[in-house]
């Protein structure tokens, strides 16, 4: 078989020059929040997509990942907290879309339930983290105990998820589809009945404290500027695992083992893959990102209510792994980040430009349009079209080939030749 | 008793729409072996034509309120049955010709209920409120034609809604099971269920089948819908999801793909639903469904009358 041996093209200086150029833009430009100014940040945003995904310098694009990272976006979260807080929900969505992509996308177990573990790694902290705790028990933890509760978080939604994939794993793909959309359901209609007092119900457990929250308090009127730097270097880190993890999985044996059980369950059986073993793995491992992600949502919103666990957000994370590309980590990186900044950015700026343009008579409109009421309109469509033209998704994962032997090639030789 | 009585009637006419709803979900799922997530919003879409109908133009005429609903359901049975066909034709023939593996369609049917959530959710919004009441049949001193009661034995009192979900519910449970059974289409569907290609070798055609098959089962659901209206007042878009998965339950705890399977599983469900939320506690009763569905699938994942089916290599 002959390889084509393209020109390895470098993109280091174009991809450099966008990324300053939007963030000059921004910085110094576009200060604002309205429509044109989040396209442009988002337009920033995606340059570290681009930096990733184009060959360019080692080093440079190291260093320029970092400067955007750690110091570009914060500057610019500086300016306006919005903008940060927009990054800081991707990134939690995107570790959600992380922890799916490895039940849904390796292992092929469609999970339609997936927030309840994100509801208890959010109710672990808005328990233990606020005056509910010394309600119920007399006691809190302080403002830092998050960093505990988080960890204790990953276990503790591990084994939920074991708890409840031990019924659900026999089951065969549509089954589980509907069973874990029943149990995400029944975690949701808990925590609304408030059992013992634990949850408060649909009134939502509220003045959930902040890690480090008392040394932001200290820096002064900014300190809810830094509190959100704090929440962006916590969801930093925590992607960064993520993403690590997730890639060591994904070529560790069980990585394989999932792919197999995904492809042909029987054959997998056959080859002396655990079925329901393997399968909790992926459920476990899934779970554990939902629960950590939980908390730090809980954190961050620093309240919690029922209604915020609800199918839609089961399905919001599911569009975001199919929109990227079943069983892609990249993939469900990007999709994450589409999708959140459509439903938080995009959609909300258009309605207040839509609703300007209304206000001052351009535009005759019944208010009904209000373009952010329709979020399961726009991932329905997602869903659908995706499924129908591209179910590889945006950025579909790639199959590693492993050149084995000379006879294949020989069989090639051959079919070429006819 | 008298409670233990109405509570009974209430969960039998509660299950028989479950029973309805759940043969559209056994009909696709035993011909496609897809779960027609959209079926849930078929059901609803079916049950919001029928009542904008009577608010709109029946409550305005003289007719008996029964006849209003007759004509009602016919509407509501017909708008879902096309929608049905018309979901089947854009979201899984599709992927269906292209051969995708089967997570493929599943996906494709979740996002074509969330689209005809918002789009019928947009439309109703644009002439009004979205949540629509079914019309109240109160004129003069004459009181609600659906609410007249009739005694029964030891005090109890069966409604007329009730009784007219038990008339309904029984027609068209038998008029399916006639029509699956002793019909010459019935009969195809039936094979097409069996095994497609062999079916399409004896000369059926497969497409038309599943056309049929969907626009049968949809128009099932739109009767469901507006009976569900009748039973619990109000409707709007979102009130398809918790009937149209307790209806998929039923259909799984009859055994899916089993026609009296999911009539007997929707009566069930109904029936313990309607005890559990009378003796146990009503804001666990959903809870109840869904624990049972959990459990039949552990111990018995055929259902209560499917047959066990071991898989092909």
């Amino acid at each position: 078989m002959s390889q084509l041996v393209q020109p390895k093209r470098d993109f280091t200086i174009p991809v450099v020059m966008f990324a300053l150029i939007t963030f000059f833009l921004k910085f110094f430009v576009f200060k604002g929040i309205t429509f044109v100014d989040s396209m442009i940040f988002l337009t920033f945003i995606s340059s570290l997509y681009f930096l990733v995904t184009f060959p360019m310098n080692k080093y440079i694009q190291i260093v320029m990942g970092m400067l955007i990272l750690f110091v570009g976006i914060p500057l610019i979260g500086f300016q306006n907290t919005s903008s940060i807080n927009v990054v800081i929900d991707i990134a939690i969505y995107a570790a959600l879309a992380l922890g799916l992509n490895i039940v849904v996308g390796f292992a092929g177990l469609l999970d339609l339930g997936y927030v309840a573990f994100f509801a208890v790694g959010a109710y672990l902290w808005a328990i233990f983290g606020s005056g509910q705790a010394t309600e119920l028990f007399g006691w809190q933890l302080p403002e830092n105990g998050f960093f505990l509760i988080a960890i204790v978080a990953v276990l503790v939604a591990a084994m939920f998820g074991v708890l409840l994939g031990l019924p659900v794993l026999r089951l065969k793909g549509d089954y589980l589809a509907i069973v874990t959309l029943g149990l995400g359901e029944v975690i949701r209609v808990i925590a609304n009945n408030n059992p013992g007092g634990l949850t408060k119900g649909s009134v939502g457990i509220d003045s959930i404290q902040q890690p480090l929250h008392t040394f932001t308090n200290s820096l002064g009127s900014d300190g809810y500027k830094w509190q959100s730097v704090v929440f962006y270097v916590i969801v930093l880190a925590v992607i960064a695992v993520a993403i690590v993890v997730t890639n060591r999985l994904d070529q560790s044996r069980i990585g394989r083992a999932w792919t197999a059980i995904r492809e042909d369950e029987i054959a997998a059986q056959a080859m002396g893959i655990p079925l329901v073993a393997t399968k909790l793995v992926a459920f476990a491992t899934g779970a554990s990102f939902a629960g950590i992600m939980g908390t730090i949502f809980a954190a961050k919103q620093s309240f919690v209510d029922p209604a915020s666990f609800d199918v839609n957000q089961s399905i919001g994370v599911l569009a975001m792994v199919v929109l990227g590309g079943l069983g892609s980590i990249r993939g469900a990186v990007v999709g994450a980040a589409v999708v959140t900044s459509l439903n938080l950015v995009v959609l909300p700026t258009l309605a207040i430009e839509f609703n300007n343009l209304r206000q001052s008579g351009a535009l005759n409109l019944p208010p009904q349009f209000e373009v952010s009421k329709y979020q399961r309109l726009i991932y329905g469509i997602i869903l659908i079209i995706m499924m129908i033209y591209r179910s590889q998704g945006l950025v579909p994962a790639s199959r590693k080939h492993i050149e084995v032997d000379d006879a294949h090639a020989g069989q090639g030789a051959m079919q070429g030749g006819d | 008793m008298q409670l233990f009585i109405e509570t009974l009637l209430s969960g039998l006419a509660l299950g028989l729409v479950y029973s309805v709803i759940a043969l559209g979900y056994t009909m696709v799922y035993g011909v496609l072996e897809l779960i027609n997530f959209a079926h849930s919003e078929i059901f609803m879409f079916g049950g919001i034509v029928g009542v904008e109908l009577l608010l709109g133009v029946l409550t305005k005429t003289t007719w008996h309120p029964l006849l209003q609903l007759v004509f009602a359901l016919c509407v509501g049975a017909a708008a879902s049955g096309v929608l049905a066909v018309t979901v089947e034709r854009v979201a899984y023939r599709p992927l269906r010709l292209r051969g995708a593996p089967r997570l493929v369609p599943l996906i494709s049917a979740i996002g074509m209920s969330l689209f005809l959530q918002d789009i019928v959710r947009l439309v109703e919004s644009l002439f009004g409120n979205f949540n629509r009441p079914f019309p109240s049949y109160i004129k003069g001193n004459d009181p609600d034609f659906f609410a007249i009661t009739h005694p029964l034995i030891s005090g109890a009192t069966i409604s007329n809604t009730t009784l007219t979900i038990f008339v309904v519910g029984a027609i068209m449970l038998a008029g399916l099971t006639y029509f699956v059974n002793y019909t010459k289409t019935g009969r195809a569907i039936r094979a097409v269920a069996q095994d497609q290609s062999t079916s399409s070798l004896m000369g059926i055609n497969v497409n038309n089948i599943i056309t049929v098959t969907f626009l049968i089962g949809g128009a099932l659901g739109g009767v469901a819908g507006v009976l569900y209206a009748l039973k619990f007042g109000t409707l709007n878009p979102y009130s398809g999801f918790l009937p149209g998965l307790k209806a998929f339950t039923a259909a799984v705890l009859g055994g899916i793909g089993s026609i009296p399977g999911a009539m007997l599983g929707g009566v069930v469900l109904g029936l313990l639903e309607q005890l559990a939320a009378q003796y146990i506690s009503s804001s666990y009763k959903d809870i109840i469904a869904f624990g049972l569905l959990i459990l039949i699938l552990i111990f018995r994942p055929s259902g209560l009358l499917g047959r066990k089916v071991s898989e092909k290599v």
